[in-house]
């Protein structure tokens, strides 16, 4: 039984190591968005696009990380999109955003059809097993390098958002507009540029999905890991470091239902795999308040207003 | 009430003891308190410069042309709320042909098959109205809480469980009770759980500020797993070994077809829900708080509006009407609840509503064009050699171009009234 539970408690270590990465990087283009003022909810199309384009192009190039470089422009190309279409008035960020998910999954099963079959060459983990001789933990210390990509770049944008001047403009575009304006920045410009950023890291984060874990392309690839990323940033209270947090303990709750199946629970692993949606939505509920605003929360974010 | 009705009817005439006269705007008729309403702008919106000022206009000369002015604008305001839908769908359908185009296929061919598919023969008007039920149900499902500011997405979360909700409610009924009373016990039981589900989501909006899009969608992965989990365990079927199933309902107890139409009676009921729904938002007080909500959420709340109760209200309305078409997908077209529901129709609904301006009159019609799309969606698959997600590719771009039309409103030269130029 506590062999058992050793195994879990591993897997679930693993997994959230492994699961994290995702989140990871679509909360911290997230982050910066809605700091800026705007919310993007096209990510979990953007996501899923980025993981075909990458999958694509590593496969027709050979390497890897062309593919993830591809799955970043791609996914600033359609952060461009939001940016420039949500600028024009009378255009709600939410809805440019549900429809951006939807045009953005359409194109990617439109495109990705082709590469369903072939494998792609994947990318390929650091190996700190040599830490430990515990066989499972060997396998657990196998961390792809975009996870500390990840990590250095959440610290790089907490210090960034506090300490430079890019900082202080995209703070205060998102805390009002009113006041940008005033001070000569073009609040338009702002929220283009952190939507374009936004948009490059969830291409980089849907990399990850279709070229490390799971690792490979195909339609039901990310079950709403975009949105509920969204959710996390709202959790985070918009801050990069409890970015990492969330998303660590989210990549948990995700490898629960992998990591129970392992050691031959399987009753009931719909549940476990729905976890992440379960434990989002009670986490916004606990997180939420109708009473005060939240802490960290942009002035001009339209679903905080 | 003891004053006749019609002395409401008449305009009103008073003389102040000082000052000049005072027009006195009459309690009903074209220009009526109703119609201003539907469209705030024109109610609160500052005299046109062209006008001279109120106070100093003689009741009974001014009224015709005000009233005239304001039909016109209703009219022009009309014919902008078709042209520019219309207009946003015929540049998503050059985009789209671009897009064919560029991949080397032929625009005609597929817009000849998207015609064949959909809308060319009696059998293939049968499989679009098919689908169009579904989509008039979970449209609804976005257009009420839209009214409210509210952005539902997870309507085929609702659909999910309420078709789950009337196979499970059905199994103690079968081969003990006749349809007629199977059938509404399925109906509101699939109603029941689909306001349950959403109104859920409103009441978090209400209680706990969560953001009602977000919590939606999250709604629609545990709706799914509960689905997974049931039919593929304690309420699987063993008569179908292919594919996990809750039991059969049985030819018996399925919903039959409309008469000559050969579509089932979904259709009808979702026609006469769009119409009611209509109604709802457009005659009662219901639906003048909720606008009033959908308006300015610190108005509702200055005036005393129950903004949460008006949430929940509208939620769990639109929880029922998706619950609604999982009630028709299962008694008319499955017979059981299985994987099967999660078909898609609640994402396309949210497409339906916007195009349909989340107006419930224009819902039926724009559904049938994104049912006659669905419909030819495999035609245009086997034919041309396309993947099956090229449908989803166009209706994203319909859905983009609808959403970019609202910037275009109350902006072109010739539709703008006299005036406002």
């Amino acid at each position: 039984m506590s062999d058992a539970l050793t195994t879990v408690a591993v897997a679930m270590f693993a997994g959230a190591v492994r699961v994290s990465t995702p989140f990871l990087f679509v909360s911290l283009g997230e982050a910066l968005t809605e700091k800026s003022g705007r919310i993007n909810l096209g990510l979990e199309g953007t996501l899923v696009f980025g993981a075909m384009s990458a999958y694509a192009v590593s496969y027709l190039s050979g390497s890897p990380w062309t593919g993830v470089l591809a799955a970043g422009l791609a996914g600033s190309v359609f952060g461009m999109a939001h940016g420039f279409f949500c600028r024009l008035p009378k255009v709600s960020d939410i809805a440019i955003g549900i429809a951006l998910m939807l045009f953005g999954t359409g194109l990617a099963f439109f495109f990705g059809k082709g590469f369903i079959q072939p494998t792609a060459p994947r990318l390929q983990a650091i190996d700190f097993g040599f830490l430990t001789s515990d066989p499972q933990l060997k396998v657990a210390l196998q961390i792809n390098p975009l996870f500390f990509i990840g990590l250095a770049l959440a610290v790089v944008l907490w210090w960034a958002l506090a300490n430079t001047r890019f900082g202080l403009i995209v703070r205060m575009t998102g805390d009002s507009a009113a006041t940008a304006k005033a001070m000569g920045v073009s609040v338009d410009l702002v929220r283009f540029v952190a939507t374009t950023i936004g948009g490059f890291l969830a291409g980089v984060g849907g990399a990850f999905l279709s070229l490390y874990y799971p690792g490979s392309w195909n339609e039901g690839l990310s079950s709403g890991q975009g949105l509920m990323a969204v959710a996390l940033v709202i959790f985070s209270r918009w801050n990069p470091l409890m970015c990492v947090a969330a998303a660590l303990l989210f990549g948990a709750a995700g490898a629960l239902g992998p990591a129970l199946q392992s050691v031959g629970i399987s009753q009931g692993y719909h549940f476990f795999n729905a976890a992440p949606h379960i434990l989002t939505l009670a986490i916004l509920i606990a997180s939420s308040s109708s009473k005060r605003s939240l802490k960290g929360a942009p002035g001009e974010l339209s679903i905080t207003k | 009430m003891p004053v006749p009705r019609g002395a409401v009817a008449t305009p009103q005439v008073v003389e102040p003891p000082i000052g000049p006269r005072v027009r006195i705007e009459p309690r009903d008729g074209a220009a009526g308190p109703r119609d201003r309403i539907a469209e705030p702008h024109h109610r609160f919106a500052p005299p046109p410069p062209g006008d001279p000022p109120l106070t100093a206009v003689d009741a009974t000369t001014a009224l015709p042309t005000a009233d005239a002015s304001a039909r016109r604008r209703v009219i022009l305001a009309s014919v902008e709320a078709v042209l520019v839908p219309i207009a946003a769908v015929a540049v998503a359908v050059g985009l789209f042909s671009v897009f064919l185009v560029a991949l080397g296929k032929s625009p005609q061919t597929f817009f000849e098959l998207l015609w064949r598919g959909g809308f060319g023969t009696a059998f293939s008007w049968q499989n679009t109205l098919t689908r169009t039920a579904p989509l008039i149900f979970t449209a609804l499902a976005v257009a009420l809480p839209a009214r409210l500011g509210l952005m539902i997405i997870g309507g085929e979360g609702a659909l999910v469980i309420g078709g789950f909700a009337a196979a499970v409610v059905a199994l103690p009924f079968l081969g003990v009770a006749p349809a007629w009373v199977i059938l509404p016990v399925m109906f509101v039981a699939a109603a029941l759980a689909g306001a349950t589900w959403i109104g859920f989501v409103g009441a978090l909006r209400h209680a706990r500020a969560v953001n009602e899009t977000i919590s939606s969608l999250l709604m629609f992965y545990i709706a799914v797993a509960i689905l997974n989990f049931f039919v593929e365990g304690a309420l699987r079927s063993p008569a179908d070994p292919n594919k996990p199933s809750t039991t059969p309902i049985g030819s018996e107890n399925m919903i039959g077809v409309i008469p000559g139409l050969e579509v089932h009676w979904g259709l009808a009921f979702g026609v006469v829900l769009a119409i009611a729904a209509h109604v709802l938002m457009t005659r009662t007080t219901f639906g003048f708080a909720a606008r009033v909500t959908g308006g300015n959420v610190r108005a509702a709340r200055a005036q005393g509006l129950p903004v949460g109760r008006l949430m929940i209200a509208a939620c769990a309305l639109a929880g029922a009407a998706a619950g609604i078409a999982g009630f028709f997908e299962v008694a008319a077209i499955l017979g059981k609840a299985n994987a099967s529901l999660v078909a898609g129709y609640g994402f396309t609904g949210i497409l339906v509503s916007f195009l349909a301006r989340h107006n419930p009159i224009a819902i039926p019609p724009v559904a049938v064009l994104f049912g006659g799309l669905a419909a030819a969606g495999g035609l245009i698959q086997r034919r041309m050699g396309l993947p099956d997600a090229t449908v989803q590719v166009l209706q994203g771009l319909i859905f983009l171009t609808i959403l970019l039309s609202e910037t275009v409103y109350g902006r072109i030269p010739f539709l703008k009234p006299e005036g406002r130029r």
